[in-house]
């Protein structure tokens, strides 16, 4: 399957990305070709088989409850420390609402 | 025993010199960083070297046997950790732009693991970005050169870890796999290379990028320290909800215990160009292991053709979801052309990720978006079901599976680079382990004619690490 430029702008804005015009011309290429090799999955039957999403494992049902113990978590100073722009212990952003 | 010759060393070796006196723990890991840091620029395998943590962890360990103490299966071997697996205090790239000047708040379980075992961590390696790719070149800080063929690729994603070991920089170190990124530089470097079983390992840690499908793995110079390694970052964690409860057993027990009369299962859809010097070595590997009592079954694996494009589907979906917290709030890089939020997350994202992390992204997203969900993503899911059930099958029959890690072995530095779906196809024989979750690993079967060295992969059955390190090791010792 061939997937066109408008389709490309499409996703890159589903996928927050703003692409420049030679990225869109290159991925509008790139992807068309994964998607023609992808489409070989069509040959495939697989009516009556039940998607794997995971692998799980045999476990008691109720094997991942811990014993519900305080335990102290990240603290404030160290969630921010990697933020580009933080104050007040927030994260800080550009403004949300355009007046 | 000296540390002479750092390059040699291996755990045993390292634990016998700090038993006999030879040289302290912290003598090793002054040494190994002047080692290491001196022979990087051959091949740019390490991103940041950990010199203070690296020094406390084997004071530490000089403490303990000062003690009396037992210094731990690892004690005071030179360790390195891809660059995707975070480290409190050290920076943490995942070769990416983004993540530049990222500092972690906490200690991935398998490095907690493996300092408590009494590893030194000397060093976090290069890497293909947020680990997708299969040469390193996808990496924002340059790419990895092989350190048997410079003008080589190391293979990838954990190019770095690879090229580590097969230097001699590191004993040990570790990598992830996703969906050949342990075997796959393992094989391009001549080293062993493990993913164990989905879940085998605490992924709490490892920076996410398919996780249905991630995995930590070890990569080692010989396979008793591959399995010693494993033993001590393996087992359950509460920090890892997927991370399994089997009980890990002592995976260096089963060395040596003889692999006669063990069925070994050779899957057609595998040896498909017998001509190729890669399949000449392997047809040698199995007559050894033929040699050795073990029985080979040809046995296929129908599903296989279709596991390249189920995994590009489930991989890049999940990746897709796992990279939107990239955003510009709350890891290090900001654009600063973003004056209001939608701008900023566009633009950071735009300025941060390179091209195939880009691409990937497309795609999951693409694969995940309204009217292509069920075509695309539920699709590859039952597809994938199938491949499981292939090997369930197969298992029934066989002890083992052995086929080539990669087609062929490693390609020159740009050889592929503009050319996505046919880097994609260099992980058609090791895809197919992940997408089922069973062990697998590359074990060293020689090299070509232009001495390029070409890996073995053993896949095993769910939790039987240890028959697999049992061939494993067989195999090394008779070869």
């Amino acid at each position: 399957m061939n997937i066109t430029e408008q389709q490309v702008r499409y996703v890159a804005d589903l996928a927050n990305l703003e692409l420049t015009e030679d990225e869109i011309r290159r991925f509008t290429h790139d992807l068309s070709d994964i998607l023609r090799h992808i489409d070989k999955l069509s040959e495939l039957d697989t009516s009556g088989v039940e998607p794997m999403a995971q692998v799980l494992f045999e476990a008691d049902e109720t094997a991942t409850l811990r014993p519900d113990r305080e335990a102290p978590p990240l603290s404030n100073q160290e969630a921010l420390a990697n933020a580009p722009l933080s104050g007040q212990g927030y994260f800080k952003v550009p403004k949300v609402i355009e007046r | 025993m000296s540390i002479d010759s750092i390059a040699g060393l291996t755990i045993d070796s390292v634990r016998e010199g700090l038993r006999s006196r030879a040289f302290s723990a912290t003598e090793l890991a002054q040494e190994a960083l002047r080692f290491a840091e001196a022979e990087n620029p051959k091949t740019n395998a390490y991103l940041t070297f950990s010199y203070e943590r690296a020094l406390q962890a084997a004071r530490r360990v000089d403490a303990k046997i000062a003690a009396g103490e037992d210094p731990g299966p690892l004690a005071g071997a030179p360790v390195a950790v891809k660059d995707v697996i975070i480290t409190k205090g050290v920076r943490t790239t995942a070769g990416s732009r983004l993540l530049e000047r990222y500092i972690p708040p906490y200690d991935a379980t398998a490095v907690t693991r493996l300092e408590a075992a009494g590893g030194v961590i000397i060093g976090k390696t290069n890497c293909d970005e947020f680990a997708m790719g299969s040469s390193n070149e996808n990496s924002a800080y340059g790419p990895v050169r092989n350190p048997l063929a410079p003008d080589r690729v190391p293979g990838g994603s954990s190019g770095g870890s690879a090229a580590a070991v097969a230097q001699g920089t590191a004993v040990v170190s570790l990598g992830s796999d996703t969906g050949g990124s342990v075997r796959q530089p393992a094989s391009f470097c001549g080293v062993v290379g493990v993913t164990p079983t989905y879940g085998r390992v605490s992924r709490y840690g490892l920076i996410a990028f398919a996780s249905s499908l991630d995995h930590i793995g070890p990569i080692a110079r010989n396979v008793k320290d591959a399995a010693l390694l494993l033993g001590v970052i393996a087992g359950r964690d509460p920090n890892d909800a997927t991370s399994a409860f089997a009980p890990v057993p002592d995976f260096t027990a089963a060395l040596g215990g003889g692999v006669k009369g063990l069925r070994i299962g050779l899957p057609r859809e595998y040896f498909k160009d017998p001509e190729s010097e890669t399949a000449g070595l392997i047809a040698k590997a199995l007559e050894t292991l033929r040699a050795l009592g073990c029985e080979l079954v040809e046995i296929s694996l129908p599903t296989t053709e279709y596991a390249i494009a189920a995994y590009y589907i489930i991989a890049t979906a999940e990746a897709s979801s796992n990279l939107a917290r990239y955003d510009g709030v709350r890891y290090t890089m900001r654009s600063r052309r973003a004056d209001t939020l939608a701008d900023m997350y566009r633009r950071t994202r735009d300025e941060g990720f390179g091209a195939e992390c880009k691409r990937r992204i497309m795609l999951g997203t693409y694969v995940l978006s309204a009217g292509y969900y069920e075509a695309y993503y539920l699709k590859a899911q039952k597809v994938r079901n199938l491949i499981s059930q292939d090997f369930a099958r197969a298992f029934e029959q066989v002890d083992a599976i052995v086929t080539p890690v990669s087609p062929f072995p490693a390609f020159r530095i740009g050889e592929k680079v503009d050319d996505p779906m046919a880097m994609y196809l260099s992980d058609i024989y090791t895809i197919t382990g992940d997408l089922a979750g069973i062990p697998c690993m590359s074990v060293p079967a020689g090299t070509t004619s232009e001495g390029l060295p070409v890996g073995m992969q053993i896949l095993a059955k769910h939790f039987d690490e240890a028959t697999m390190f049992r061939i494993a090791h067989a195999y090394e010792q008779a070869r």
